[in-house]
């Protein structure tokens, strides 16, 4: 078992402590005001005070993690495809047309995988292109142009 | 109330009209089409079809709209079973077991009982609706902020601590997504909180960011790679071993009945019941049933519940937004938007100026449930097939859908960025062992929790006594405290022995 299996538990704590601090941070910068004139903190650092001795807890009583739970490395390409994928989609839609965001966002999440080919990746997102703007554009008639400037 | 009994039936001729019966029927496929596709949530669902409804009679269109509802609802369902995408934060419940179950080829089952589910807590939750709207409207009436405000509390406590891994992990998402609700302009004074100056936030974050994020991007980078293919099984099997058996059914029944009545319960709570439903319905059948460690791990009971609390909630969200007006949720704020849009002003009067109307509508919630069976019974096998597409080309084609679906809940491209930073975030949870469920049951909570609270100290002139002063309120308090206990106890009994982890037989 790993070290980060067997303390599991303690990085969880220290992550929702954490978040607890942040929050009772920026409440405390917006004003708690009084329990009769509450601020737009007061919500806020109650929580962050709630998530913070949770967070404590947590780390305190930790157990090990269960033998079934694999923590297992990221997978450092598919997830570098997948973010790269959903960046594209978003840069490509807003500034060239859906055409090339569909395009992009399958292709690039497709090669994620060590298994699939390049010629796979190109057919499955040809194929999801063709299907994606022919129900979003032309079924649905989503106001978003298919490519800017050409195909409105 | 013989008046409401002549209104339904009144109700029942309009709807059977043939073509308002036919319009429904599509409104039941289209939605049903759209909203299986993987990151269309209903609410995605109806905002890119409800502009198909403006050409048309008012009565066809609502018509058309409350068929499309329930198909996005339950495609949304069977996108969640089958490949944990969850849109809807009920159905983040059904994905605890629905999708453990698809894993070891019964998604068939999950698919048929979740259907059955669905039209039973509906069909209960109409019946309840008209005839003891007027009593639930006088015990509502006695809920001031106090009482819903530690209602909510109880809700939230019982609905945390549902998941597999301790109670603590539990409320700490819950709290988790009570605070990502905050974010945006507050309410009450105009500040903005948590926004870190990024202008798209001061409107505070969409649900399906949130959810698709953490579910589905989550589970995307979790199975990229993975090495055993979901669903492979199921393939193999025959077209029969995909319905539900009679032992199946009779396992999920009285969890069915269970849930539809706690469902009409938590209906009392306009907008968020549904929500509360489903989370409490799944936390009963966990502490009722024999075997809760089976929890999680793909028990029937465990998608028959919260799927039929939801339905018979639903009727609740409804039922105010025609007849006074105010929309419980964002959805039920587009029905609205298109009743307007056909001329149609919803309010007290709604019911006496136009009876087609609402009576129509009503009756069509039971036509859409039915036609909904009469579709999707056959459709099960082949739902079930698409599962025998290899994952590998799946996820990329479920990724694109999740852009676009985010995108077109509030056409703002920012949230897909913001989807992908949850899917991360979501990645972590998981691997720190929580589970991210109730951060939804915080997150459409939390806003309505936070009003009430400021409300009822307001109120009180800053005096927390008023939550136990009221006996009503008092109740509830008492059992949060109760569960509190209960929960400790449990805990200091488990920690005694030596400690066996339960999950680990079944993985």
């Amino acid at each position: 078992m790993t070290g980060f299996a067997r303390n599991r538990d303690v990085f969880a704590g220290l992550l929702i402590a954490l978040i607890g601090a942040g929050a009772i941070a920026e409440g405390w910068q917006l004003g708690i005001g009084g329990l009769s004139n509450m601020g737009s903190g007061f919500f806020p650092v109650m929580l962050g005070a709630a998530l913070v001795l949770l967070g404590g807890a947590m780390a305190v009583i930790h157990a090990p993690a269960p033998a079934g739970h694999h923590a297992t490395s990221p997978d450092w390409r598919g997830a570098a495809a997948i973010a790269l994928a959903v960046v594209l989609f978003v840069l490509l839609a807003d500034n060239v047309g859906l055409l090339p965001a569909i395009f992009a966002c399958v292709f690039v999440a497709a090669l994620g995988t060590r298994v699939t080919t390049l010629k796979e990746a190109l057919l499955l997102a040809a194929g999801v292109t063709i299907f994606g703007i022919g129900l979003f554009s032309y079924v649905l008639k989503v106001p978003f142009p298919i490519l800017r400037g050409v195909l409105n | 109330m013989p008046s409401g009994l002549v209104g339904l039936l009144h109700g029942f001729s309009v709807a059977l009209e043939w073509h308002n019966l036919m319009w429904c029927f599509v409104g039941v496929l289209v939605g049903n089409l759209v909203g299986v596709l993987p990151g269309m949530g209903v609410l995605s669902s109806i905002s890119i079809l409800l502009p198909l409804t403006f050409a048309m009679q008012p009565v066809s269109a609502l018509l058309m709209l409350a068929g499309i509802y329930y198909g996005a609802q339950y495609g949304g369902a069977i996108c969640s079973i089958l490949l944990n995408l969850p849109c809807h934060p009920p159905h983040a419940v059904t994905c605890l077991d629905g999708y453990p179950m698809t894993k070891s080829g019964r998604g068939g089952v999950a698919l048929g009982i979740t259907m059955l589910a669905a039209i039973i807590g509906a069909a209960f939750g109409i019946v309840q609706m008209i005839f003891l709207a007027p009593y639930i409207a006088s015990i509502a009436f006695k809920f001031g902020p106090q009482e819903i405000c530690s209602l909510m509390l109880l809700g939230l406590l019982a609905g945390s601590t549902l998941a597999k891994g301790s109670a603590l992990k539990g409320v700490a998402m819950t709290i988790l997504g009570i605070l990502l609700s905050l974010v945006g302009t507050d309410v009450n004074t105009g500040n903005d909180r948590f926004t870190f100056g990024i202008i798209e936030l001061s409107d505070g974050l969409e649900l399906v960011t949130v959810s698709l994020g953490l579910f589905g991007i989550a589970e995307f980078l979790k199975s990229v790679n993975a090495v055993a293919p979901t669903g492979k099984r199921a393939v193999r099997l025959g077209f029969r071993d995909l319905r539900p058996q009679r032992a199946d059914v009779r396992a999920a029944m009285p969890a069915i009945l269970r849930g539809t009545v706690l469902g009409s319960l938590c209906s009392l709570i306009p907008g968020t019941g549904p929500t509360i439903a489903s989370f409490i319905a799944y936390a009963t059948e966990k502490k009722l049933s024999k075997t809760p460690e089976r929890f999680g791990h793909g028990v029937i009971e465990g998608v028959a519940a919260p799927e039929a609390s939801t339905h018979s909630a639903v009727q609740g969200d409804f039922i105010p937004t025609m007849s006074l007006g105010i929309p419980g949720d964002a959805v039920m704020a587009l029905l609205l938007g298109a009743l307007m849009i056909h001329g149609i002003q919803p309010g007290p009067r709604l019911i006496i100026e136009q009876p087609d109307i609402f009576w129509g509508l009503i009756a069509s919630f039971w036509i859409g449930n039915i036609m909904l069976v009469v579709l999707n019974v056959p459709m099960i096998g082949l739902w079930v097939r698409l599962l025998s597409v290899p994952y590998r080309f799946l996820y990329p084609a479920a990724l694109f859908f999740v852009c676009i679906g985010v995108f077109a809940a509030r056409n703002e491209m920012f949230d897909v960025g913001a989807t992908l930073l949850f899917g991360g975030f979501g990645y972590l949870l998981l691997q720190l062992g929580f589970e991210p469920a109730p951060i939804l049951l915080g997150f459409v909570l939390g806003p309505r929790l936070e009003e009430n609270f400021r409300r009822a100290l307001l109120l009180s002139r800053g005096s927390l006594e008023t939550f136990i002063d009221r006996p009503i309120s008092a109740f509830f308090v008492a059992a949060c405290v109760l569960l509190l206990v209960a929960q400790a106890v449990a805990a200091w009994r488990r920690m005694k022995p030596p400690i066996r982890v339960p999950e680990a037989a079944f993985d």
